[in-house]
């Protein structure tokens, strides 16, 4: 292919403000990558680490999770600790070499639709940056 | 799961918000291809009658087990599809919805990359709708109670209507009275009716009401559990004065070491209080309050030999021990009301607020002109030193509106009306004074606006076009420089005295209401309703409402009506006596769970405790999840080290598979 390569990324947002903010850029109609699907969870914190690398064993060049702002969480303290678990992931990730530009994490409340796009650019021209990611494929689970 | 899932995918045009830019034949064809899905249809309007038809019908012809909608975003149509098909006899909870619309047609315009984005899309809720599970909506019982926070119109209506409707509610305000900004204002647009005449009687009757427990100088402190069964602490700040031995007579104020040396709030500052006051004199309940920040003896341990309040109170009710005091009651839903506050006009510093004394917002204005203000109703301002009677008077509109230089964009919706008001209440008193307004555009859409702007316009108020540059001072005069844009000459207009037409914002303590209730913002700042058109007094959270400034600037009709929608919202729960609570909670698989207590310890709601069960004769800890307190959010089960505990529909074997899909297009 001559053309850019396009990366694949999954992004696991939370129902009340992440998910909420993706859907106002939609209403306000801004435009952004069409490279990021997302998958809506009731809380960052419910975000298993265990699904950033499922996500990577699975085809995704880049993983991408957002929630509201900390102290804004619906359920009180779940994004303070989806912000440990994964800082944590992070570091784990760059210690088996995975491109640290390959995972994002964000705060996107429920009136930032523009900043939702910022987000999505970014995680976009990030994981092109990075490149396939061909690291820790593994047998494609038939769903 | 013994039956075997057979899947009708339903993909929605939205007239053509989704066709123009997604190819719905095309994704048709592929949802067919897809594992266990029997029948794929597009439709114009799937959420329309016809629409739903279509799924219940097939749901009986086919035998349809599980349902995939691929439209707006769940946020906005989920429920509508639940029930249509529980009304075919599945379980509501047999659904999942694939947002093509917000998350994908809205914001791509490349048909092809569109297209592919919403196959994924439809592949992930295939994938997941297979491994779902039926789940049963819990009834509990609601407690037939409100509380309301903020009694300014919006607060005192809501309650009335609720109490009047036999249920009771907890009124709880701020500030030592009830009536909020309306009570500060002298006359409303377009009527002119006196604010103070169509207020207090409502104020008088939100203390009497039977129904209606006021708490006032008071602040909610803390909120937890859930529609219905809201649990309510609320601090009363100490008065310092016995509420119930007070009567009110005035007697500590007049005779306060340091009576009359305080700005007034209620006044704008332009009025002068004591330490001990009754913020105006219609003030509701009619009861004193010391303010801590101000008196001396609270201040400084001493106020001469004995403090003068004290002394002088025939009823005995100062008290100088007096503590604050913790309230706890329980409630069914909530309004919140807390109102707004205008715009710091030192935000405009072109314009000389705070540096000339006859520059004055708005709301000062509302004071000067009231027969209750602190100039008794005379309009006068201090012109340096010396207190003159304006005969030359301009209005500036806009002054924190639709100016992103203040980072504002919305328009405030009440400054043209009420500008036009002052100008008309000035040409009453003061007949010789020459008065104009600077404007941008008038906005005069409500009804009877528009009327009352030409009637202030014929009685020689003028209206200049052209936001002004700068107010600076010359000789005894203000200077304004500005532009008349629609014949495009520049002035230099002298005048005894500027009102700016500050625009609202929201209040200052916002942040402490928004944590304490998890609410969201819009993106200028004020609250969020649930939907901007079909919910606008809803909040996210369910058994949360919102009612009047709080959720945008309005006028006196729109924030009344807003009030009694809420009202008439929140009495659902409450005539009901039940509340319908989501299903979708944590669950806990005991055979592997090893009772470490972990999720125990990340729960935020308390709702998992450690239980003794009996495996195989070993007693062994295990988790158990209280229903009614779980809130489904999930982080227990990322935590749990053996993936033991799960919320329903959100379970690692439900998601798993969407991420598989997402990952390669199949």
């Amino acid at each position: 292919m001559s053309q850019q390569f396009e990366p694949n990324i999954v992004a696991f947002l939370c129902n009340w403000c992440s998910y909420a903010g993706a859907d106002l850029a939609g209403t306000s109609r801004v435009r952004y990558p069409a490279n990021l699907q997302a998958i809506r969870v009731m809380c960052s914190g419910r975000v298993n680490p265990l699904y950033v690398m499922n996500a990577l064993q699975q085809g995704a060049d880049g993983v991408l999770i957002s929630g509201c702002h900390p102290g804004d969480c619906h359920y009180m303290e779940g994004n303070f600790h989806a912000r440990r678990r994964l800082g944590m992931l992070k570091e784990l990730l760059e210690f088996v070499g995975v491109d640290p530009r390959r995972f994002h994490m964000s705060w996107v409340s429920a009136s930032e639709g523009h900043k939702w796009k910022e987000v999505v650019e970014k995680t976009v021209e990030d994981a092109r940056a990075a490149g396939p990611f061909e690291g820790f494929r593994r047998r494609r689970i038939d769903w | 799961m013994t039956e075997k899932p057979k899947l009708g995918v339903y993909i929605c045009h939205c007239g053509i918000n989704i066709s123009a830019t997604v190819d719905v034949e095309a994704l048709t064809e592929y949802a067919l291809t897809l594992p266990n899905v029997k029948v794929a249809r597009h439709y114009s309007y799937m959420c329309s009658d016809p629409g739903q038809l279509l799924i219940k019908n097939d749901i009986k012809a086919e035998g349809l087990n599980r349902i995939v909608v691929a439209s707006c975003s769940p946020r906005m149509h989920e429920p509508t599809f639940r029930k249509s098909i529980q009304a075919a006899g599945l379980n509501p909870y047999f659904l999942e919805m694939a947002n093509i619309r917000e998350q994908c047609s809205w914001v791509h315009e490349d048909r092809t990359e569109a297209t592919i984005k919403a196959k994924k899309l439809v592949a992930a809720a295939v994938a997941k709708v297979r491994l779902l599970e039926p789940l049963e909506a819990r009834e509990v019982e609601a407690e037939r109670s409100a509380l309301i926070i903020g009694a300014g119109i919006a607060g005192i209506q809501a309650a009335l209507d609720i109490a009047d409707a036999g249920f009771k509610v907890y009124l709880v305000e701020k500030s030592p009275s009830v009536g909020g900004r309306m009570a500060q204002l002298d006359k409303t647009f377009p009527t002119l009716d006196c604010s103070a005449c169509i207020l207090t009687p409502k104020m008088v009757d939100s203390a009497n009401h039977p129904n209606i427990e006021l708490i006032t100088y008071a602040e909610v402190e803390e909120v937890k559990g859930y529609i219905g069964n809201f649990e309510i602490k609320v601090r009363k700040k100490a008065r310092y004065v016995d509420f119930d031995k007070c009567t009110g007579c005035g007697d500590c104020a007049s005779a306060c070491r340091v009576a009359n040396r305080f700005a007034s709030e209620f006044d704008e500052g332009m009025g002068k209080r004591s330490a001990v006051y009754l913020p105006f004199p219609q003030a509701v309940p009619a009861k004193y309050t010391i303010d801590p920040k101000s008196c001396l003896y609270l201040t400084k341990g001493k106020c001469g030999k004995a403090p003068k309040c004290a002394e002088v109170c025939g009823a005995g009710a100062i008290n100088f021990e007096q503590t604050d005091e913790l309230v706890e009651f329980k409630a069914g839903a909530i309004i919140v009301a807390t109102g707004f506050d205008v715009f710091d006009a030192t935000g405009k510093p072109e314009y000389g607020y705070g540096q000339y004394p006859n520059v004055i917002t708005g709301l000062e204005m509302e004071r000067l002109v009231s027969a209750s203000g602190p100039t008794g109703g005379k309009i006068k301002v201090f012109n340096g030193a010396e207190e003159i009677v304006p005969q030359e008077i301009a209005f500036i509109q806009c002054v924190g509106s639709r100016d992103k230089s203040v980072g504002v964009e919305y328009c405030s919706r009440v400054c043209c009306m009420y500008t036009a008001k002052q100008a008309h209440l000035i040409v009453d008193k003061l007949p010789e004074a020459k008065v104009r307004v600077y404007y941008m555009d008038v906005r005069a859409f409500g009804k009877g606006f528009e009327e009352f702007y030409d009637r202030v316009r014929r009685e020689g108020v003028r209206y200049i076009r052209g936001n002004p540059s700068e107010i600076f001072k010359r000789g005894n005069k203000l200077v304004i420089k500005a532009e008349d844009t629609l014949t495009a000459t520049p002035l230099e207009d002298e005048v005894d005295m500027v009102v700016l037409a500050v625009g609202l914002k929201p209040r200052s303590d916002y942040r402490t209401t928004m944590e304490l209730l998890r609410l969201s913002q819009s993106p200028d700042q004020f609250f969020l309703e649930a939907h901007p058109k079909l919910r606008p007094v809803d909040t996210a959270t369910d058994g949360i409402f919102l009612a009047g400034c709080c959720q945008g600037p309005k006028d006196i009709p729109d924030t009344v009506a807003q009030a009694k929608g809420a009202a008439s919202s929140a009495m659902i729960p409450l005539a009901k006596g039940k509340v319908t609570i989501g299903a979708q909670v944590a669950t806990v698989f005991e055979a592997t769970c090893r009772g470490c207590g972990f999720c125990v310890s990340i729960c935020p709601y308390s709702a998992i405790e450690l239980v003794t069960v009996n495996r195989m004769g070993h007693m062994i800890e295990v988790a158990r999840v209280n229903e009614a307190l779980c809130k489904g959010c999930g982080s227990c089960s990322a935590g749990c080290l053996s993936d033991s505990i799960q919320p329903k529909s959100f379970r690692d074997r439900q998601i798993l598979p969407q991420i598989a899909a997402l990952g390669v297009l199949r």
